[in-house]
């Protein structure tokens, strides 16, 4: 079978699944955030649905289901029913080169392995944007507007940091191909050869999906809820299944990167994998509720004045060791 | 079969497409739009003859990667002046930035 | 037909019919959209061609980048804002004229020319001999980018900046 076709199967297979176990993982983020954030402020959070609230989201995505579909007056409906799809897709293509762990026989546990997987990630999650902006023009809101130009321009700012954290990992590995890379961290985790990295990509993947302390697209106080605003019912669910399905990418590929993917002792690597995908979620929500937000100024100049020298600095400090090394 | 050819049609019919919305654009972003069409066209014919009349050579991929680059710089240099365009003139329809004409 | 073919046609048609809406579609939004699905088709037709590298840099680029780019100042100009009646110029019949005819004579070239298939096999092209490439015998175009990189950077924000 020619690889393209493979790769198209790949990517519907991934679709058809993903989307499955995407909106599972995206319906217990929430529950999980929202336990997480009742614990950090000594409240309760969800109790009465089901045992300890477990079933909790599961009656809101009901009441969405249920809700009305309204598209304001003056909005362009085509582009605003189609940036619906658009995040959600985005964010559900990177999964296609993360392996989750091996299967029997060592062979890794992933849809396909690309040799230009780091960059196939970058750029899927750079597509994201799109929708966005397209979500915040279509509503003709002036909030959505605001939130969608303002996601435009911090999500460009740091795919910039976040590209240069990846491009140093991937020379240490001397490979593009996320499985590639995990074999590299067979003796050391990148986090120890590279934790500048480590954090710059953790901080540009904060930024990437919105969160505190950059969550100013969808500042509550200044701007309603940003570029969805006007999202009701089913289309708002899928805005948040794109935004908790890119966290996990981004937690997820982090792990493969830094963390050494599957790999750990004594238990099976599917499970390492989500142990350690899960301690990452739980940085990122620990993250979300104890730290203020940033203004918009801010956090652009965070980006292009530290962010992208100190990563520049770390590439070229990083190319000089692996040329040495390897004379 | 797919062959140079099939692919050599479809970037002439795509330059095509851009060098009418250059033509015929008001708007200063069309037109840039148009351009990158035009680019895009030119990048599916270097790649096509590096796979089937070059094959082995590598020179099409890497001249499509630097008109890429070239492009992004096109585009940011090309709004950035349709902004300041903006800016000054009030206006980013091309024919009525006409101060040149007096 | 085989699948190759399939997926030609179907990359093609997704790539054409885009570009028409990017060039004729009286929103310059709905244009910019649009261009979107054309970029990711001509990503296909790279995937297609055996190019992968460059299929990851162009939706990097093109589909990520430069659509924002383009989005953005359709945003902050009066482009987003309102809708103007006319977005033709008057050159419109004369501009037809002239990329059919030139579409036209491409074509009857191309159709009429018997073309040579390249001696070799095909290598597998991954990024590292794209880079080995690069950083060997293509270094000067490599140098010469960077150079050009560096001063529409510097012109770029130049331009753009906001007179004190």
């Amino acid at each position: 079978m020619p690889w393209y076709l493979e790769l198209l199967r790949a990517i519907a297979g991934t679709i058809l699944i993903f989307s499955g176990v995407a909106v599972v993982a995206a319906m217990f983020g929430v529950l999980l955030e929202r336990k997480i954030s009742a614990w950090i402020q000594s409240r309760l959070g969800p109790k009465h649905v089901g045992p300890q609230g477990l079933l909790q989201t599961i009656a809101d995505t009901l009441k969405l289901l249920q809700k009305e579909h309204i598209v304001p007056r003056n909005a362009d409906p085509t582009i605003f029913a189609s940036a619906v799809l658009v995040v959600p897709l985005a964010a559900l293509l990177d999964y296609v080169v993360i392996p989750f762990g091996t299967a029997g026989g060592g062979r890794p546990l992933i849809f396909r392995d690309l040799n230009i997987g780091v960059l196939f990630f970058a750029a899927t999650s750079a597509l994201v944007v799109v929708g966005i902006l397209m979500a915040g023009w279509g509503s003709n809101n002036k909030y959505a507007l605001l939130g969608g130009l303002r996601s435009a321009s911090q999500m460009v700012s740091y795919e910039i940091p976040m590209g240069l954290a990846l491009i140093t990992v991937a020379m240490l590995a001397g490979s593009l191909s996320t499985v590639k890379i995990v074999d590299a961290q067979a003796h050391w985790w990148y986090v120890v050869e590279q934790p500048v990295a480590f954090v710059i990509f953790l901080i540009a993947a904060t930024a990437e999906v919105n969160r505190v302390p950059f969550d100013l697209v969808e500042a509550e106080s200044e701007l309603v809820a940003g570029y969805f605003s006007e999202y009701t019912g089913m289309r708002f669910a899928l805005f948040q299944l794109g935004e908790y399905g890119e966290m996990f990418a981004m937690a997820a590929m982090a792990v493969t990167l830094f963390l050494g993917g599957w790999r750990g002792p004594v238990l099976p690597p599917v499970l390492w994998f989500v142990i350690k995908l899960y301690a990452l979620i739980f940085v990122f929500m620990w993250v979300r509720w104890t730290l203020p937000r940033f203004r918009i100024d801010q956090l652009l100049g965070f980006s292009w004045k530290v962010l992208i020298p100190v990563a520049l600095a770390n590439l070229v400090v990083t190319a000089y060791v692996v040329m040495i090394v390897q004379r | 079969m797919v062959t140079l050819a099939h692919y050599l049609v479809l970037s002439a019919l795509v330059f095509a497409l851009g060098l009418f919305a250059v033509l015929t654009r008001r708007n200063g972003v069309a037109v840039l739009m148009g351009i990158e069409l035009m680019l895009n066209a030119a990048n599916i014919n270097l790649v096509a003859f590096n796979k089937y009349a070059a094959p082995g050579a590598m020179q099409g991929q890497v001249f499509a990667l630097v008109v890429i680059t070239l492009a992004a710089c096109e585009a940011a240099v090309g709004l950035a002046l349709v902004l300041a365009a903006y800016r000054s003139l009030e206006t980013i329809y091309l024919d009525e930035i006409n101060l040149m004409k007096w | 037909m085989t699948g190759e073919a399939i997926a030609f046609y179907v990359l093609a048609a997704i790539t054409l019919a885009s570009g028409v809406v990017v060039v004729r579609s009286p929103n310059i939004v709905h244009s910019a959209v649009a261009l979107i699905p054309a970029f990711l088709g001509v990503t296909g037709v790279y995937i297609l061609l055996g190019a992968e590298f460059v299929a990851g840099i162009q939706v990097l680029i093109y589909a990520g980048a430069i659509t924002v780019l383009i989005l953005f100042v359709i945003m902050l100009t009066e482009g987003g804002t309102g809708l103007r009646l006319r977005q033709v110029n008057e050159q419109e019949t004369i501009g037809a004229m002239v990329a059919g005819v030139i579409a036209a004579l491409l074509v009857v070239g191309i159709t009429r020319t018997g073309w040579h298939a390249g001696m070799g096999a095909l290598p597998a092209y991954t990024p590292g001999a794209i880079g080995q490439s690069f950083l060997g015998p293509n270094l000067l175009v490599f140098e010469g980018t960077s150079i050009v990189l560096l001063v529409s950077l510097i012109g770029a924000i130049i331009i753009a900046r906001k007179e004190e």
